[in-house]
């Protein structure tokens, strides 16, 4: 039944801390990076991995990649148990780490690939088919040049075509898109997109730039303290922590008498009057409601809504988090 | 498997990589010759003041010297950046390296071979020709076989102490200089006959690491001398056992301290 690529139940890992108390003596004492996740992942998912610093999100990729043995519970990636099985597993997977290269440095780029073919075994009319759509996806301009002289961004999408060309089931890409250019980073998501569109390899995708989580991520699974706090899409994670867009109207002379209508709160008002921001809560209060209420009270010249930013999601759940790990 | 081909491949990116840095190359080549040269100037001048080390004159001292460092700049040139490990681990390089369907030591070793040493072997090699040619040597067979073998369980030997003792920095991050002291200490120790030592250090690094065994009893069997400590006749050609068993030994440390690794991470 497992058509899981990934299946995590219960996985924990631990790591012993041993502080200097006095001059000899020290203390050891338990800390719980990753604190019993469950994780399905399903062939050909792109699935963004978020959470605040030190939440255990390269714990948990380094233990579905083989690098770090979970201190407990099941975990099988491509149907492997990643540390025992190291070898099969990195034939299976790609990786990009953002900052750890897999390139040779002082070589040109297209050494690194050859390289990679002969370590990954790819054959030769496989190897040179996904070098040719990667080049022209990636625009690999830079085939013949050494790697140390490559900018960040040629380097990274050098990273993430030498990730891919052996045409791995999963691909784990740790911040590809860290300090990029807006070029670059757009090359990259364009790249990723088609890559999710063609459904045929499974990406976990671990980011800070909500951007990147927007226009890739179907799915978000965000962490915080080692625990899943949500599962699930964009649209589900706005829903359940109450995103609210903003309206701003703008009224030819001050409003007579205060809105009073549930989940809308007044959050502006500029010193003459006529231009409101209000926050809108789309589930007790449709903006068309507001709108209407606006318009009977006052003269309406104008008016706007803007989303709910995903900055503002992640911000809140950050904070909930962090309550609910000190409470 | 076949694996042997790609990791034959990773060195020869490293030597290509060495291109781009043709003059220090050069110039490191050149700097590594004087290293043993230096240490055999020592040795000479030693024996101005006294005509004999241990029980040994200065031609059978030379053939001693000689077996070590080619034994040592072998695995110096083969396994010697091992010790930069520390640097894979503290920086999380190890991690790039486990994610590839490949050996974790074999990756390393292959990642960074000093090839600016390989001036220092043939500058051993040149001293152990000259000191075999000048020592009285009566060949056999044997004995010129012993010649080949001999540096080679050496090398092997000094290989499995920098293996082990580079794998403390799994537990150790700031081990610091302990490799150094036991690698470096190693090569020193093994430039002269055991018998100047006392014997708590005699047993700890001559026979209990093992260090006998690279030069001072492929000497003995050289020369045909009997051991002046009373050791059993075997022991002189005991080399390629004591070897064996090292490299062993080596190997379990490694693989349990690539163990503690995944447990530790970075």
């Amino acid at each position: 039944m497992t058509s899981a690529v990934i299946e995590a139940r219960g996985l924990r890992r631990d790591f012993t801390i041993r502080k200097r108390i006095g001059r000899f003596r020290r203390q050891r004492s338990v800390v719980t990076a990753v604190d019993g996740i469950d994780l399905r992942i399903e062939a050909g998912e792109l699935v963004g991995y978020l959470g605040p610093n030190g939440a255990g999100k390269s714990t948990t990729i380094k233990m579905l990649t083989g690098v770090l043995r979970p201190t407990a519970g099941y975990l099988r990636v491509c149907g492997l148990e990643p540390v025992t099985q190291r070898r099969q597993l990195a034939r299976r997977i790609g990786v990009v780490f953002g900052q750890r290269s897999q390139l040779w440095w002082d070589l040109p780029l297209r050494d690194s690939f050859e390289l990679a073919r002969h370590i990954w075994r790819v054959p030769p009319a496989d190897h040179a088919a996904r070098l040719a759509r990667f080049t022209r996806e990636l625009d690999l301009s830079f085939l013949d040049t050494p790697v140390r002289q490559l900018s960040l961004g040629q380097r990274m999408r050098a990273e993430l075509t030498i990730a891919l060309l052996h045409g791995p089931q999963v691909v784990f890409l740790d911040e590809p898109t860290i300090g990029l250019d807006v070029l670059s980073k757009q090359a990259v998501r364009a790249f990723l997109t088609e890559l999710r569109d063609r459904g045929d390899t499974t990406v976990v995708l671990t980011t800070h730039d909500l951007a990147d989580i927007e226009r890739l991520c179907r799915r978000l699974v965000v962490i915080d303290h080692g625990r899943v706090v949500h599962d699930g899409t964009l649209e589900s994670l706005h829903a359940r922590y109450g995103s609210r867009r903003a309206v701003v109207a703008t009224l030819a002379e001050p409003l007579p008498e205060p809105v009073r209508l549930p989940g809308v709160d007044l959050v502006q008002i500029s010193p003459d009057g006529r231009v409101l921001t209000f926050s809108l809560d789309g589930s007790r209060t449709p903006a068309g409601h507001l709108i209407a209420t606006l318009a009977a009270l006052g003269s309406l010249r104008d008016i706007s809504i803007a989303e709910p930013t995903i900055e503002d999601v992640v911000a809140r759940l950050y904070a909930d988090g962090t309550d609910a790990g000190t409470a | 498997m076949v694996d042997i081909s790609i990791y034959a491949r990773l060195l020869w990116a490293q030597v290509r990589s060495y291109a781009a840095y043709r003059a220090s190359f050069a110039i490191d080549l050149a700097t590594n010759a004087l290293v043993p040269l230096l240490d055999v100037a020592t040795i000479i001048a030693l024996f101005q003041v006294t005509p004999d080390i241990g029980g040994f004159d200065a031609n059978e001292v030379l053939v001693m010297f000689g077996l070590a460092a080619l034994s040592f700049a072998l695995a110096d040139v083969a396994v010697g950046q091992i010790e930069k490990i520390r640097i894979y681990v503290r920086t999380g390089l190890l991690d790039a390296a486990l994610v590839r369907p490949l050996s974790v030591l074999g990756q390393l070793l292959c990642a960074d071979l000093p090839l600016r040493k390989v001036s220092r072997i043939v500058v051993a090699l040149a001293i152990l020709v000259v000191a075999v040619a000048r020592a009285p040597i009566e060949f056999t067979p044997a004995r010129w076989a012993l010649l080949i073998v001999a540096p080679t369980a050496g090398a092997v030997l000094f290989g499995a102490i920098y293996v082990a003792t580079a794998t403390v920095a799994f537990w150790w991050i700031d081990s610091g200089e302990f490799a150094n002291a036991l690698t470096y200490g190693g090569r020193d120790f093994t430039s002269f006959p055991v018998t100047v030592y006392g014997p708590a250090f005699r047993y700890l690094f001559a026979y209990g690491l093992g260090f006998a065994f690279v030069a001072y009893y492929p000497t003995l069997a050289l020369l045909g001398r009997p051991d002046p400590l009373g050791g059993p006749a075997f022991l002189a050609w005991s080399s390629p056992a004591v070897a064996a068993l090292a490299a062993l030994v080596a190997s379990v440390i490694w693989r349990i301290g690539v163990r503690q690794y995944r447990s530790t991470g970075s």
